[in-house]
Order: C-alpha cells, then structure tokens, then sequence
C-alpha cells in the first residue's frame, strides 16, 4: 500500500511542490533506465566495484601488500582465489584493494575534467567573439595533442605517482567535454527561453550557470560515463609503464606491468587484473549507453 | 503621455539594414499593431525596442527615457516581451514554478509564493500546473506562462511577436481575450507584430502596415474595419485576408 502510494506521488501529473516536481523527475527517468538490460548490468557491475572498494578489508582474504617469498607465484585455488604474484601476494586481494585506487582515480579525473570543461565549453560558446577564440584556441592546442602521450609528459615532469598521473589524466580529458559543452551552448544559445531571460535583466553568469549548463549535463554525464573506460584505461597504461602507482600500492596496470615477465607460465598473474579492468571498463561503457538512452536531450524531451 | 516613440529607425543585422526610417508613437494604454509579410521587418522592430537586435539609429523612447542598445534590468521592469512559439520560449529543463522565480530573483522582489500564485490566477492557470514542465502543457498553457513570466515583473509596456500564430484557433481565442482582459485590468501598452488583420481589429486600437522595412500607413483601427485603408499594398493585404465570398 504505502508503496502503490509512493508510486502515484511520484508519477503524479499536478505535483503539490518543488521537491516532489524534481523526484517525480528523477523516478521517471529510473523507470526508463530500468527497462534497458544491458545499461542494468553495467550499473550492477559499478556499483559492485564501489562495493569492493568500499569493503576491501572485508573482502579480501589477505593482506594486499603482505609478502610471502614461500608462496609466490602459486596457481589460483581455494586458499589463493586468483594466485598469488612474484612475492608471494594473494593477487584476490590486490584487485579488490585495486578497486579503492581505480574508483579514485575515475572521480578525481571526472570531478576535475568534466565541471572545468562544462564551465569553459559553455561560456565560450555563450559568450562568443573573442573569448570564444581565445578559450576554444587553448581547448584545441590540448586536444591536437596525443592524450596518452601528453599524459606522460605531464607525469614526467610532475614526477611519477598515482596523485600526478590522476592530475595528467584530468589535464588531458577536459578538452573534449569543452567542445561538447560548447556545440550544445551554441544549439540553445538563441533560443526564445534565453532571450526571455536576458530580457528579464538576467547576466550572463546566470544564463550559462542557470540556464545553459543544466541543459548540457545531461549530455555530459553520458559522455563522462563513456569516457570512464578509457580513464581507466589511461590509468592502467601509466602504471603498465611505471609512471602510474607505484609499488607497493596494488594499481591493475601496475600489476599487469610485473606479471608480463611470466605470462607464458603463470598466466593468473597479468590475466586476472586484466580481468578486472576490462569488466569495469564495459560496465562503465553499458551503463554510459543506457544513461545516453534515458538522458540525451536528442532523444526527445520526454523526462 | 506617449509609452512608445520611435523616430526613424534604422536597424540592422551586421552588412544588412532591415528597417529604413521607421516612425511610430504609442499612447500609453494603446495597442498598436504592426502588421505586414514575413520579412517586412516588423519583428526586428521589436527586437531593437527589447534590445535583441543592438545594432540601430534613430530614436527609441520608452515613456520620454531614451532606450539605451543593450538590455538592463532596470528596462525589463518596464518593457516586456511575449514570444511567437511557445514551444522554444520556456526552458525545457525547468518549472512554470522555477520559470517565474527567476525574473522575480533578477528583480530583487520578495514574496514570491504570493506573486506566483497571483499571476497564476491572473493568466487562468490552475495552481496544479505550477510544478509541471513545460513538456507536460499545451501550447496554450504554454503561451500562459509565458505571458505570466512577462507579467510578474508588473511592466507597463508588453511586446507580442505574433503570440498566437503557434496554436490552435480555438486556443488562438482564449490567448487574445486573456490578453484584452490583461491590457484593461492592467493598463498596460500593447505593441503587437502580426499578419492576422482579424487580430488587429479585435485587440488593436491603431495600426501601422510595414513592407520592405517601410512603413507604408499608420492608420486607426476603425479604419481598418470599414475597409478605409489608402495605401494599396495595404488594401491588398486586407483583401487577402478577408473571408472569401461563398
């Protein structure tokens, strides 16, 4: 009863408030997102991984950085789930405490990139003229430039370690969520519902703010999401080259990194963080597809 | 006293001058119309009056205060705009509650919950659409609300870019009895961009008929409705609309 209750209040056509007009909103886009299978399982998949990484020292069966020379290089079984590495660490308990370092490195770069290109891709395309010159002239400097390689020179000179590498990453992402943000600006720039503000007295700090940057989230969101697969990715190959984390910290590409010396005979070692970040990366890619499904403004404005 | 003066205005769009020498004087509590074909640019007067198209000379003065290019908040207090379509003129992502906060917050006025409501009332919405988005209104709704949103601020001066030629007939009446009822609670100073000489006759008190970016006649109303017009582009126009003969 109470929830046949909830259901009608947030479905309700005449909604009493501000608060219950906003979650009547999100749950319709939910009830969406729910019927689209694939996209179910990539959100299943990531918030596995912020459940891991949350309750790493619960799930992991031993210390992640505790050496054990007797019992290295062991295949997987019951007492080593996934094997154990050179030194003798339980590889199971790596790439679950990997999960708090890739988790990190996704939010930092997506909480730095993404709010930094939205702002600068929006003002430029709101504002025009030369502002719009000047800043698109800077977003396009960085992205003619390889990401990868432009990464490595920043941790190169920033010095290697997982803090610098995430830095590199958001320094090389923000680019691309510029011109997006820019490329949507543009298509509601002249648009009545602004006129209709700058009319009203409305600066240009409030429409970009107010009215243009709500409208670019939701396209941005899906774009950061897609994008999260190859954050990590980039991730890994910083440390696959050892300018990512360092050891003894348990990062996927760093491990990958040492167990390709013996890939040929104990092949648990690189395979299962390989593992991990290839289901993490299409569960970001699945859920970025359903989310695009649910949120893109091009798909009609039904939410 | 005059609410609208504009003397010999010429806008234009970077290389391109739409208008050429338009003149009009608007008494206040007067509706005047500007009528003529797409591309006359009777709209592009509006728009240099509200300050969307910056880029003019000659005289524009809004109750004897010269208008400056641009828009300042001050201005919105006095002059406002209702758009054509009513699909493009509310943002997609916000509520009839949020689309009227904003003006208010511009403006710096206070009880917000007591204005909305009253303006609400004051265009014949019921309060249960406040909280809606504009994707759950009709168009007639729609345009409600954004004559609402042009209210709130209480201005003096209203300018319609052809505010009904987006819905439906039978809705396109409701909009412009609301507007009439408006105009004689409110006393406000209607300046009206249309091609629809019916309209004219109902909601207007003078007219001017544009082509080319000229004014070609500035007559009354009365005028309009015995079929006096005197320019013969104008006659022209007035035929075209007229109902054919069965």
């Amino acid at each position: 009863m109470a929830f046949t209750d909830m259901r009608s209040w947030l479905l309700d056509e005449s909604p009493a408030s501000r608060s219950q007009a906003r979650w009547g909103r999100i749950f319709r886009i939910s009830l969406a997102f729910r019927s689209n299978t694939l996209a179910m399982v990539g959100l299943v998949i990531v918030l596995a991984l912020i459940a891991m990484a949350a309750f790493a020292p619960w799930i992991a069966t031993h210390d992640p950085i505790a050496q054990d020379t007797y019992a290295r290089l062991r295949p997987p079984s019951a007492a080593n789930w996934m094997g154990t590495d050179e030194l003798g660490r339980d590889i199971w308990s790596r790439v679950v405490f990997g999960a708090r370092i890739t988790l990190a490195i996704v939010i930092l770069v997506a909480a730095l990139a993404a709010p930094a290109g939205l702002l600068i891709g929006a003002t430029a395309g709101y504002l025009g003229g030369w502002v719009d010159r000047v800043l698109m002239g800077i977003t396009d400097i960085f992205l003619s430039m390889p990401k990868l390689i432009l990464a490595l020179a920043l941790v190169a000179a920033l010095g290697p370690g997982i803090e610098n590498a995430i830095l590199a990453i958001a320094v090389t992402s923000w680019p691309s969520y510029a011109r997006i943000a820019r490329a949507e600006t543009l298509t509601f720039k002249n648009a009545d519902f602004i006129a209709a503000s700058r009319l009203q007295g409305a600066s240009s700090w409030r429409i970009v703010v107010g009215h243009i940057l709500p409208l670019c989230t939701s396209s941005m969101i899906v774009r950061v999401t897609l994008d999260m697969a190859g954050i990590i990715l980039t991730a890994a190959g910083l440390g696959f080259i050892g300018l990512g984390a360092q050891p003894p910290l348990p990062e996927w590409g760093a491990m990958i990194a040492r167990g390709r010396t013996f890939i040929l005979d104990q092949w648990w070692v690189a395979t299962m963080p390989g593992f991990a970040i290839i289901t993490v990366s299409l569960g970001f890619c699945f859920l970025g597809d359903g989310l695009r499904d649910v949120l893109d403004p091009k798909s009609g404005e039904k939410h | 006293m005059t609410a609208i003066h504009i003397d010999n205005l010429d806008v234009s769009y970077g290389e391109t001058q739409i208008t050429h020498g338009v003149s009009i004087d608007v008494e206040e509590g007067g509706s005047f119309a500007l009528v003529g074909e797409s591309g006359s640019g009777k709209s592009t007067v509006l728009k240099a009056i509200a300050g969307l198209a910056p880029e003019w000379r000659g005289t524009i003065e809004i109750f004897g205060r010269p208008r400056s290019h641009g828009i300042d908040p001050d201005f919105a207090r006095t002059c406002q705009m209702v758009f054509q379509d009513p699909y493009g003129s509310l943002h997609p992502r916000k509520t009839v509650d949020a689309t009227l906060m904003e003006p208010l917050n511009i403006q710096g006025l206070s009880d917000h919950n007591e204005r909305i409501a009253a303006i609400l009332k004051d265009v014949g919405l019921d309060n249960r659409f406040r909280f809606r988005y504009p994707h759950q209104l009709s168009g007639g709704q729609r345009q409600r609300v954004a004559i609402a949103r042009a209210l709130i601020v209480e201005p003096k001066v209203l300018l319609l870019d052809e505010p009904t030629s987006a819905l439906d007939v039978s809705v396109q009446a409701e909009i412009l009895n609301l507007l009439k009822r408006l105009r004689r609670e409110r006393g406000l100073t209607y300046l009206m961009v249309t091609h629809n000489l019916p309209i004219v006759s109902f909601l207007c008190d003078r007219l001017a008929v544009m082509r080319g970016g000229r004014i070609v006649e500035t007559a009354g109303a009365e005028n309009l409705k015995q079929g006096h017009l005197q320019n013969e582009y104008s006659r022209e126009l007035l035929a075209l609309s007229a109902p054919p003969a069965v």
